[in-house]
């Protein structure tokens, strides 16, 4: 299979001699095509609001960003990888208190933002080989425990805060105007490189194997798909985008507390979010990600009717619409992150 | 004395855990559902106890009339709606729904109940104990729960094995297709599965509402708890279950023993020792439940 990104001229073995019906194998859609342009105006325009919005506004959307980046690599792992983790607040969790350390040994936070998330990966790769042990729901309540591990392992250092947690050193020593300007760029740029991973992971020969995988294991393997080593390179890069969600965390609520980094709350909204949108979808986390947090902010003073509301709304859409708000969207074959290979009749051959 | 005192709670503490495990593996065993709202269905047991009893100082045992049936009742409605409905689009979308209701429950009861923890009273067996000598002390209650744990996976073990519709369930766990054909009812078959199994999650939480205090949010540790006893014993293994529930409770009180911090801690440990080292359980299953 070539895989070299460009279009590839196949002709039908069945056509008739000269007749030129050929059939054209594209990676691209027209849409996607087009919303090039738009993606790079919107990419713009995030980096510039610093400038133009309030400081809260900004700090609002660092947490859309840190869900956005969650519901992505969730959405990679369940979605296509077929791995239902409800574990990867461990990841948050090392992520956060990763940065935390670093920072308490002098680093500067933002520079430790990118190290924490490799420390994730490298963490993840052990784990993995424990919890892969693990099938389908019973993989879903071994990733918890391993959380659960994580945090009754952090709480017990008390030079990291206990179990109450404590502030990210040097973080006041910003102007607050700059650090929060600084903390949205760091955000933007985690999840546009999350959005940029996810997609070049997908396309990529993993992308493929793990599609069929999902679609039809057994035929997978058959055809010499190698699983386990698809499975575990997508949940150490869901390993790394949490752990970098979770460093954004620490840096932009200033301090760590192990309950709430380490909370299972953050898998409801990964799920939650890619549930909402379309599970195995490029897109469906973005909407998802969207919608929730509309109704997040909007249910904001509900207290706990916001979960239970949203929390409804997922199972509802689970049950009766399994591909989300994206696949009510989809009848019209839409796609703005085309990752599979689409046959296209080549109008120059009629 | 104290390690032989640590011993005999982590046993009776255990029982507590296998009566949580017994649920989850009859779900899983026959249904193939991992219920991931098993923890918050539990908690929503005791709740549904501080809801329904005419004052807080009513004897809790009560409620071991009423709670079990309307759980039978609510776990035959859930199997013939929801979680039908879910187990037709694919295995991970059950464990996804029922993620969705255990937050949903979690939060329901939040609201309802506020965060402030509860406990069930018993009256005067809070306080009672078997005390052979100054250092050993056992709870009648405790005890109580151990003896009531036995009974009821003795009790679904002897309903599976020898009752006409334990056959039916055992065919649908099998092959439900072929279940199916030869003229089961397999729909209501299910159902009655599901109210058993959520019936035994109603004992459970009553028994751990009587055991501790709990709240809204005691449901995750309760679920991994129950499903580490249902992996270190084994899969499909009633009995392991048993075995698996006493071995978490051991670790926990014998960890407290070394240092009261690490309890909890050590018993999550053993689990994922196990995992590594014996990812099949202790005791593999033999009778399929």
């Amino acid at each position: 299979m070539t895989t070299d990104g460009g279009h590839v001229q196949v002709t039908t073995p069945s056509a008739p001699e000269g007749s030129a019906a050929g059939v054209r194998i594209r990676r691209s859609t027209r849409a996607s095509r087009w919303a090039i342009g738009p993606a790079v105006v919107v990419l713009a325009v995030l980096a510039y609001l610093p400038f133009l919005l309030q400081q809260d506004t900004t700090s609002t959307l660092v947490n859309f960003f840190i869900l956005l980046v969650l519901g992505m690599t969730w959405n990679l792992l369940a979605g296509y990888a077929g791995l239902v983790s409800v574990g990867q607040q461990a990841y948050i969790g090392v992520g956060a208190y990763a940065v935390l350390w670093l920072a308490q040994h002098g680093m500067n936070p933002f520079v430790a933002l990118p190290v924490a998330a490799v420390v994730c990966a490298v963490v993840a790769f052990p784990t993995s080989w424990l919890v892969f042990r693990l099938r389908g729901g019973y993989f879903a309540i071994g990733t918890w425990v391993v959380a659960t591990v994580f945090a009754l392992l952090t709480i017990r250092d008390a030079s990291l805060g206990g179990g109450t947690g404590t502030n990210v050193p040097h973080l006041d020593g910003y102007d607050p105007v700059v650090l929060r300007a600084l903390t949205y760029w760091a955000a933007l740029v985690v999840a546009a490189l999350t959005l940029a991973a996810c997609y070049i992971v997908l396309r990529s020969r993993i992308g493929i194997a793990l599609t069929a995988v999902r679609d039809d294991e057994t035929a997978a393997r058959a055809v010499g798909v190698h699983v386990p080593r698809a499975k575990r390179i997508v949940y150490l890069v869901a390993a790394l985008g949490a752990g970098a969600a979770g460093a954004l965390l620490a840096i932009s609520q200033l301090n760590v507390q192990p309950n709430n980094v380490y909370g299972v709350q953050w898998s409801a909204y990964m799920i939650f979010v890619v549930l909402i949108g379309g599970i195995g979808t490029m897109e469906g986390p973005i909407i998802g990600t969207i919608v929730f947090f509309v109704l997040q902010q909007t249910l904001a003073n509900e207290g706990a009717w916001y979960l239970i509301i949203v929390g409804s709304i997922a199972v509802a859409m689970a049950v009766w619409a399994r591909q989300g708000l994206w696949g009510l969207l989809d009848r019209w074959g839409l796609r703005l992150f085309p990752v599979g290979y689409r046959v296209e009749r080549d109008h120059a051959g009629q | 004395m104290n390690w032989i005192n640590a011993i005999i709670q982590g046993l009776l503490l255990g029982g507590l855990f296998a009566l949580f495990a017994c649920g989850l593996s009859m779900l899983f065993g026959v249904l193939g559902i991992i219920n991931l709202a098993h923890g918050d269905l539990a908690v929503l047991g005791a709740y549904v106890a501080v809801a329904l009893l005419p004052s807080v100082h009513t004897n809790a045992l009560w409620a071991l009339l009423f709670v079990p049936p309307m759980f039978a009742v609510f776990g035959y409605a859930s199997q013939r709606t929801l979680l039908r409905r879910s187990m037709e689009s694919g295995p991970l979308t059950t464990l996804l729904v029922t993620f969705g209701l255990s937050v949903v429950l979690e939060n329901a009861l939040l609201e309802g109940f506020s965060a402030d923890s509860h406990s069930l009273s018993v009256g005067s067996l809070v306080t009672k104990a078997f005390r052979p000598n100054s250092s050993i002390s056992i709870s009648y209650l405790r005890l109580g729960i151990l003896v009531v744990a036995v009974v009821v996976l003795a009790l679904v073990q002897l309903f599976l094995a020898r009752t006409g519709t334990g056959r039916q369930i055992r065919a649908l766990a099998d092959d439900s297709e072929a279940a199916s054909i030869v003229g089961i009812n397999t729909r209501h078959v299910a159902g009655i599965a599901a109210a058993v199994a959520f019936a035994t999650v109603g004992i459970a939480g009553l028994a751990d509402g009587m055991y501790a205090q709990f709240g809204p949010t005691s449901g995750g540790t309760l679920l991994l708890f129950g499903f580490e006893a249902v992996i270190i014993g084994g899969l499909g293994s009633l009995w392991g279950t048993l075995v698996g529930g006493c071995v978490l409770g051991l670790a926990q009180t014998i960890g407290a023993q070394i240092d009261p911090t690490i309890g909890v801690l050590c018993a999550h440990v053993v689990f994922l020792v196990v995992l590594a080292v014996k990812p099949n359980g202790l005791m593999p299953a033999t009778v399929d439940a």
